[in-house]
């Protein structure tokens, strides 16, 4: 299908909208065909949920307009939409676990005779409709006892059944098997030769590709690309997605890094070998040496915050070693690898770094408080020469060190959480997007920082999206794609083509993981 | 487009977030004295020692057991089975008097500690969640406390016991006397020992607490056998005062009035934050509430209004914090 061949089912024209000053999308336009597949994709923060959310009536648009089937239309509350045609299946299942399949997908129009529910006629009902979408099961069993993808199948089927005309799919593989996603796509295929438009959102360009006649690219709450996908080239999707274009690929040092480190010989301070977790992780492995930066590529859900978070036991594993400074980690705990001189700055600053209510000087002691205490009784005088040191150090701008944490800046609540983990002298830092969300001041700190850091001797490894802070932050960059390994670059190798060419080679190396 | 929404709830409309701080921070203060006041001028004999010292007896229970919960509902869980507790160590204590009032004591405390480390070990190993896991020892414990006892109430003789539940100190009644040694040592707990700041942390942010490397667990099964021991501890004074072991009745819905307690003392129930001095207050403003307007001759079904309403409006300042 092609978008010239029939009038869009569902337009956006022009859609912005603004959460108290924070602008979400920015004049944001999209088109879909009856019967045409369109990939919607973008890095955190683009704007794509809220995108979906605005067509699906979870959000009401600021400005612009949505029309659907030839006329505006305004949807007040999800129902209103689902009513109208526009269907949306979400990332996690959203049925009911305890309830018979039967019901789940009959949910909300059951058959009725004499008032009372039908439940024969539905059983045979259901069993008919899941048979055509070649899902052979028994009915009347619990939703939750079938696998995902199987539920996946049941969400499909169900939305299909209020006579969807407008299908909108947020990530529905990202929990399934391989087998289950050739399924599924199938029977999208299906679906779109019915005529049946889908919005197809995800991070597999493996995935797009396979299914997806268009493409539509956020960025920043604005549409940087759209287009027919056939012929577009993956290094030229990446490159939108990440905003660098090709031909301005600069390397004029706008980074905070001072680049003046370099890796010492000697043992590295992290050996990770063999990291797998279902789903998420397929082998991956690497070293990192002391004063040496590490960078971790890769598009969202390539599996770098699930390595960082496994190298130190946050993300239990199915299978993998990390050796620490020679020594094994064994059953990784956070508690463990901060003995083992190991922290991870987390990604969500929000929800796994800060402690909100506590002030600036109890969040930058709270690993080290035991040290700090005599016989368990906290020693304000030791903590505050400490929070005293690292303030100043790290040019923490606070009222003062009792002031709450949560009301300062994101670069200062970084900054205290970076003052947290250094008080401990760790060996090895791990940074998930240490400069997200963070004043451009701060980002420049935070990254001379690392680089000075890196020079005492620490082994650093750094996760970040920003592909400008990577190639001039890290001395060697490992690529992640689905959870495994597929190319590392050292030395004059880490450039940015160099790793979005990684980054966009068609998938072979990490198929047969998957 | 989760940064978005993350930056809108960090925003504060900052004049009434400051109002709401405040009303939370002082304002179960300022209604203990009004009450007072009140009391002062429009309620005869009031202010009168014998009174006074009914008013304490009567809040001693409460305050020991919410001082255990606080620190509980400060780690982001609760409490329920409190009241079971106090049953279980009413149980407990007659069959070990024989060996003197000590050694009967320990026992009905260690009683207490048992239920802490079961509730402890479901919460924070087990991973029920706190309301669930307590209910469980809710229903339980009375039981439990019933078969100890034979189903029967049994008559309190040793005078050492006996002199719990009536001696005084210093003009104070020794029940009281306890509420405030504990409530200075929690007290001290909380804000000074690497414990107590842990517990906040946990409550605050768990999952940043555990990549801090604080052992959760334990600092979580320490809270809920600290709590179990309080209530224990209560359940050993309210026998003392009753001069009679009766686990069919003793502490029943306790666990509601020392909630209670905490909410209105300004601790709130999402966690992270333990208001020691609040939930002393807290107690003290319900049993005066309640007390005034039974003097004012208002009938018992006015006065458990009354309560709804204070706590309606503690839990709405603490949710506007919350939701801010």
């Amino acid at each position: 299908m092609t978008e010239t061949d029939a009038a869009p089912v569902l337009e956006v024209r022009d859609v912005s909208k603004h959460f108290r000053g924070v602008r979400a999308l920015d004049g944001v336009s999209l088109s879909v065909a009856p019967g045409e597949v369109h990939a919607l994709v973008g890095e955190n923060g683009a704007g794509k949920s809220t995108l979906i959310k605005v067509i699906t009536g979870v959000y009401q648009a600021d400005s612009g307009e949505i029309r659907y089937r030839g006329g505006p239309v305004t949807f007040g509350r999800p129902l209103d939409a689902q009513r109208a045609g526009i269907s949306t299946i979400y990332q996690e299942v959203n049925l009911i676990p305890l309830l018979s399949i039967a019901r789940n997908l009959f949910l909300g129009r059951e058959p009725r005779r004499f008032g009372l529910l039908d439940v024969g006629r539905m059983n045979r009902e259901a069993t008919e409709v899941l048979a055509r979408y070649g899902v052979d099961v028994d009915v009347t069993r619990p939703l939750r006892s079938m696998s995902l993808g199987a539920q996946q199948m049941v969400a499909l089927a169900r939305a299909v059944a209020v006579d969807a005309k407008v299908l909108v799919m947020d990530e529905p593989t990202s929990s399934l098997e391989p087998r289950e996603v050739q399924t599924l796509f199938g029977l999208v295929r299906r679906l779109s030769a019915r005529g049946i438009a889908v919005v197809y959102v995800s991070h597999r360009l493996d995935e797009l590709y396979q299914l997806c006649d268009r493409v539509t690219v956020l960025r920043d709450g604005r549409v940087v690309h759209t287009g027919a996908l056939a012929g577009l080239d993956r290094l030229r999707l990446v490159s939108a997605m990440l905003g660098r274009d090709l031909a301005e690929v600069r390397r004029d040092g706008v980074t905070g890094f001072t680049g003046d480190h370099a890796a010492r010989d000697g043992e590295p301070v992290l050996r990770v070998a063999g990291l797998r977790k279902r789903h998420l992780l397929h082998d991956v492995s690497f070293t990192v040496r002391p004063g040496e930066v590490t960078g971790l590529g890769g598009l969202l859900g390539s599996g770098r915050s699930e390595t960082a978070k496994a190298i130190v036991g946050a993300l239990p594993l199915d299978a993998g070693t990390v050796t620490v400074a020679g020594r094994r980690l064994r059953r990784p705990t956070p508690r463990r690898a901060l003995r083992a001189g190991v922290a991870l700055l987390p990604e969500d600053r929000k929800a796994e770094g800060i402690i909100p209510e506590l002030s600036v000087r109890e969040n930058i002691v709270l690993a080290a408080m035991p040290r700090l205490a005599r016989a368990g009784v906290v020693s304000r005088a030791r903590q505050d020469r400490i929070v005293e040191t690292f303030m100043t150090r790290l040019r923490i701008r606070a009222a003062s060190p009792e002031q709450r944490v949560g009301d300062l800046s994101g670069g200062n609540q970084q900054k205290v959480l970076l003052a947290r983990w250094l008080c401990l002298n760790p060996r090895l830092l791990l940074l998930d997007e240490p400069t997200r969300g963070i004043d451009v001041g701060a980002k420049a700190e935070v990254q001379r920082l690392v680089g000075e850091l890196a020079r005492d001797g620490l082994g650093v490894v750094l996760i970040s999206s920003d592909l400008e802070e990577l190639v001039e932050g890290a001395d060697r960059v490992v690529v992640l794609r689905a959870g495994a390994v597929v190319g590392e670059l050292a030395g004059d190798e880490v450039s940015e083509p160099a790793i979005l060419a990684t980054l966009a080679a068609p998938e072979e190396a990490a198929d047969e993981h998957r | 487009m989760s940064t978005a929404e993350r930056s809108v709830a960090a925003r504060t409309a900052p004049d009434r977030a400051a109002l709401t701080r405040r009303v939370r921070d002082v304002g179960v203060y300022v209604a203990v004295g009004a009450l007072l006041l009140f009391n002062a001028v429009f309620t005869d004999n009031f202010l009168e020692l014998a009174n006074l010292r009914t008013q304490l007896v009567q809040v001693a229970p409460v305050v020991i057991v919410a001082l255990g919960i606080a620190l509980v509902i400060g780690s982001e869980g609760i409490d329920l089975s409190v009241g079971s507790v106090m049953a279980l160590a009413a149980a407990v204590l007659p069959l070990y008097l024989g060996f003197g009032l000590w050694p009967a004591v320990a026992m009905a405390l260690l009683a207490g500690a048992a239920a802490g480390v079961l509730n402890g070990t479901l919460v924070a190993v087990v991973g029920l969640q706190p309301i669930v896991a307590t209910l469980a020892l809710l229903v339980a414990g009375r039981g439990l406390a019933l078969v100890i006892a034979d189903g029967q109430l049994k008559q309190i003789r040793n005078p050492d016991l006996l002199a719990l539940g009536t001696d005084e100190l210093l003009g104070l009644p020794v029940v009281a006397w306890v509420a405030v040694v504990l409530a200075v040592l929690i007290g001290f707990t909380v804000h000074r020992t690497t414990y107590g700041r842990q517990l906040v942390a946990i409550g605050g942010n768990r999952a940043a607490a555990q990549l801090a490397g604080l052992p959760v667990r334990r600092v979580l099964v320490v809270t809920y056998v600290l709590s179990g021991v309080f209530a224990a501890l209560a359940g050993v004074l309210a026998t003392a005062r009753l001069t009679a072991s009766d686990p069919s009745a003793i502490g029943n819905l306790i666990e509601l009035s020392a909630i209670t307690a905490v909410v209105v003392g300004g601790t709130p129930l999402s966690g992270g934050r333990v208001r020691v001095l609040g939930t002393v207050a807290g107690a003290l403003l319900m049993q005066l509430l309640r007390a005034t307007l039974i003097k004012h001759d208002l009938p018992d079904s006015t006065a458990q209004m009354v309560q709804a309403v204070i706590i309606l409006i503690a839990v709405y300042v603490a949710q506007q914090r919350r939701t801010r």
